[in-house]
C-alpha cells in the first residue's frame, strides 16, 4: 500500500484534487447538470465544453501536425519528437472523451451519431472524425506498445498500413480541428462580432497547427527536465521558428478579417469583450515576436516563457468565443462553479500523470534505432528513413 | 399547406390562458408563482411577458429552416411538413447544441433531471398535423392567438394591419427572420419593445454552417492527393537508395 501514498507536495496535491474531483463527480451524477455546474437555458456552454474539450482538441493538434511532417514531408530529422506527440494527441483525445461524458445530458447516449445521422450538422461531423482520429491515434502509437513488448511481427504487419493510416489522420484532424470553429458558424448574431466570421473553421485550423507545435516544445522541454534527458535543442529551435511563422500567418488572416468586417469599431464598447480581445491578442503576439527574435529562441529559458505565453493565448482565444463572446447575447454571466473547474482541473492533472506514467515505462523518448532497428532494418544496409509508424 | 399560428399583441390583454393551457397539455405544475416569473423554462414552455401597458409571447417560433434541427447530431429535431418542429427525445444525447444555436432562446433543458431532456414547445403536433388548432389557440378569448394555413394567417394579419393602421406598427415578425418563421406576431410597436430580437440574419441559419460543411468531401478528397502526392515526392530519396542497394 505504501507505494501509493503521495510523498511530494504535488503528490498531495494531485491526490487532494482527485479527492475533489471524486466529490465532483458524485455531485454531477446525483444532483445532474444543474447541481454541478452554472449553465442555464440562456448559457448552455460552460467550460467543459471552452476548455475541456475546445482546448483539450486544440492542443492535442501535435499529433498530426508532427505526423505529416516527419511520415509525409519526411522531414526525419523531427522523428525524435513524433511519439511524444502522438502520445499527448491520444491522452488528449482520450481526456475529451472523458470530460464529453461530464457534459453530456445522456452519457450513455454518446454512440447515437454513429447510428442516428444528421449530416447537416457539425457537431455530427466532428463527433465522427474524432471517434475516427482517436482510433487512428492508438493505431499510431500501437506500435511504441507493441515494441515495448517484443511483438515484432504485429509490428511490421501495423507498419505496412501506416501510411493510409496517417494520411487519414491528417485529413480527420484538418476537417475537425477546422469544424471547432464552424460550431460557432451558426451563432450568427450571437457570437461578439469580435470573434464571429466565416473564416472561423480556417482560423481554428491554422491556429491548431500553431498550439500543436507549441505543445511539442511545451512538453520536450518538460520532459527534459522531469526525465534528465537532453533537450533536443537543434530540432526545438526549429519548431520554434515554425511556430513564429504560423502565428505569423494566423495574426495577419486574423487582423485581416477584422479590417474587411469592420469590427474594430466593436472594441469602442465598453465592456469585458474589448478588454479579453486586447488580452488575447498580446498573448498570441508578444510571444510570435519574442520568437522571430535570435536572442529568445538561443535560451531555452526565454523559449519556454514565450511558447507558454502563446499556450495561454491559444486557451484565452477559445474562451473568448465560447464564453465571453457569447455571453452579453445571452442577457446573463457565466462564472463556473467550483465543481466545473475541479473537474477540469482533475482532467488535466490525470493528463500530465499519464503521459508521465508512459513515458517511464514505454519506449517514447528513446531513439528508434538499436538493436531491434537492426534486426528489422531495411535489407541490403539501407537504413530505412522515417518509416511511417516509427 | 403549411400551418402557422399568429399572436397579435394588439389584441392580447394578458389573461395568460394561453399559458395555462399549454401547462395543461404537457401536464405541468401552474401557479401564480410560474404564472408571474414571466420566463420560459422546462416547467413552462410559453410565456406571457409584459411590457408596461402591451404584452407579447414568448414560444418555440417554428423556424421554416430551424437551427436546432441542423445543428442536432443526431437528428432529434425535425421540422414537418405541417409546420411544427418536434423534438424525438429518445435520440437526444443531450449536448445541448440546440439551445446554443437557437436565436429565440427557445429550448429548454431540464437542469436538474439526472438524465434531462430538451423541453420545448411543439406547436401542438398532436393536433395541427392533422389539421387542427393549438391548446393556446383554443384558448385565447380574444382571437390574439390563431392557428391557419401560413398563407391565410399572413393575410390575417396584413387585414389587422390594414383595417387599423393607427394601432399597428407596419410589419409581421417572422417573414423574414431567419429565413421565415411559422410562428407570426404583429403589435402596436417596434419588435424590441416585445422582446423579440430584432436585426437577426434574413438567411436561415443553417446556410452559415452549410457554407463551411460543404466543403467536407473537397477537403477528404484533395487532402487524400495532396498527402499521397507529397508522400511520392519527399520519400523518392528511399526508392532510389533501394534500387542502388539492389544492383550491388
Amino acid at each position: 500500500m505504501s507505494r501509493f501514498m503521495p510523498r511530494t507536495f504535488w503528490q498531495w496535491v494531485f491526490a487532494a484534487l482527485m479527492a475533489l474531483a471524486a466529490y465532483a463527480t458524485y455531485i454531477r451524477i446525483f444532483y445532474g447538470l444543474g447541481g454541478s455546474t452554472n449553465l442555464s437555458d440562456e448559457f448552455p456552454w460552460g467550460i467543459w465544453v471552452g476548455f475541456d474539450i475546445l482546448c483539450g482538441v486544440g492542443l492535442a493538434a501535435g499529433g498530426f501536425t508532427l505526423a505529416a511532417i516527419v511520415h509525409i514531408f519526411n522531414i526525419e530529422e523531427f522523428k525524435p519528437v513524433v511519439r511524444p506527440a502522438i502520445l499527448t494527441a491520444f491522452l488528449g483525445y482520450v481526456l475529451v472523451v472523458v470530460a464529453l461524458m461530464f457534459d453530456l445530458g445522456q452519457p450513455h447516449r454518446v454512440w447515437h451519431p454513429l447510428v442516428h445521422w444528421n449530416p447537416r450538422s457539425v457537431m455530427f461531423e466532428v463527433g465522427w472524425c474524432v471517434t475516427l482520429y482517436t482510433t487512428v491515434l492508438f493505431l499510431e502509437f500501437l506500435p511504441v506498445v507493441l515494441e515495448r513488448l517484443g511483438l515484432k511481427k504485429a509490428r511490421r504487419v501495423l507498419r505496412g498500413v501506416m501510411l493510409p493510416i496517417i494520411i487519414m489522420g491528417v485529413i480527420l484532424s484538418t476537417l475537425h480541428q477546422s469544424s471547432l470553429g464552424s460550431l460557432y458558424l451558426i451563432a450568427n448574431g450571437k457570437l461578439n462580432t469580435l470573434w464571429y466570421t466565416p473564416l472561423l473553421p480556417v482560423l481554428f485550423y491554422i491556429s491548431a497547427i500553431a498550439v500543436g507545435l507549441a505543445m511539442t516544445i511545451f512538453e520536450s522541454w518538460h520532459s527534459s527536465k522531469a526525465f534528465g534527458r537532453e533537450l533536443e535543442w537543434p530540432l526545438i529551435q526549429k519548431l520554434s521558428r515554425a511556430l513564429a511563422v504560423v502565428i505569423a500567418v494566423y495574426l495577419t488572416m486574423r487582423f485581416l478579417d477584422l479590417s474587411r468586417r469592420g469590427a474594430w469599431a466593436a472594441l469602442e464598447d465598453p465592456g469585458w469583450e474589448s478588454r479579453l480581445f486586447v488580452l488575447e491578442i498580446m498573448l498570441t503576439a508578444v510571444p510570435m515576436l519574442l520568437l522571430f527574435r535570435e536572442k529568445t529562441r538561443q535560451n531555452p529559458h526565454t523559449m519556454y516563457v514565450a511558447v507558454t505565453m502563446f499556450l495561454f493565448g491559444f486557451v484565452v482565444n477559445r474562451l473568448n468565443i465560447a464564453v465571453t463572446g457569447m455571453e452579453r447575447a445571452a442577457g446573463v454571466a457565466y462564472i463556473p462553479k467550483w465543481t466545473e473547474v475541479v473537474i477540469t482541473l482533475a482532467i488535466v492533472a490525470a493528463g500530465f500523470a499519464i503521459f508521465a506514467l508512459a513515458a517511464k515505462h514505454l519506449p517514447i523518448f528513446e531513439p528508434a534505432h538499436g538493436s531491434e532497428q537492426e534486426a528489422e532494418g531495411a535489407p541490403n544496409g539501407v537504413q530505412p528513413a522515417a518509416t511511417p509508424g516509427d | 399547406m403549411a400551418k402557422a399560428v399568429l399572436y397579435d399583441s394588439v389584441l392580447c390583454v394578458g389573461c395568460r390562458l394561453c399559458e395555462a393551457a399549454c401547462a395543461e397539455k404537457w401536464k405541468l405544475p401552474y401557479t401564480d408563482e410560474i404564472a408571474e416569473a414571466e420566463k420560459t423554462s422546462a416547467q413552462k414552455l410559453t410565456t406571457v411577458t409584459t411590457h408596461g401597458e402591451r404584452f407579447s409571447r414568448k414560444l418555440c417560433m417554428h423556424c421554416i429552416d430551424p437551427a436546432c434541427a441542423s445543428v442536432c447530431p443526431v437528428a432529434a429535431f425535425e421540422k414537418t411538413a405541417a409546420g411544427p418542429v418536434v423534438y424525438h427525445k429518445d435520440l437526444c444525447m443531450g449536448c445541448r447544441y440546440c439551445l446554443m444555436a437557437c436565436p429565440f432562446q427557445v429550448p429548454s433543458y431540464e437542469w436538474n433531471a439526472r438524465l434531462p431532456y430538451v423541453k420545448k414547445c411543439d406547436m401542438c403536433a398532436e393536433r395541427v398535423s392533422f389539421g387542427g388548432v393549438t391548446h393556446c389557440s383554443e384558448a385565447c378569448p380574444f382571437e390574439a392567438t390563431i392557428t391557419g394555413e401560413r398563407d391565410e394567417v399572413i393575410e390575417i394579419a396584413k387585414q389587422r394591419i390594414e383595417a387599423s393602421p393607427d394601432d399597428y406598427h407596419p410589419a409581421i415578425y417572422g417573414m423574414q427572420e431567419v429565413g421565415g418563421t411559422s410562428v407570426l406576431m404583429i403589435g402596436a410597436v417596434p419588435f424590441e419593445e416585445l422582446n423579440m430580437p430584432v436585426g437577426l440574419p434574413k438567411e436561415a441559419l443553417p446556410d452559415f454552417t452549410w457554407a463551411a460543411l460543404k466543403y467536407v468531401p473537397d477537403v477528404v478528397v484533395l487532402g487524400t492527393v495532396l498527402m499521397g502526392g507529397v508522400y511520392w515526392i519527399t520519400h523518392r530519396r528511399e526508392e532510389v537508395a533501394a534500387a542502388e542497394g539492389g544492383q550491388q
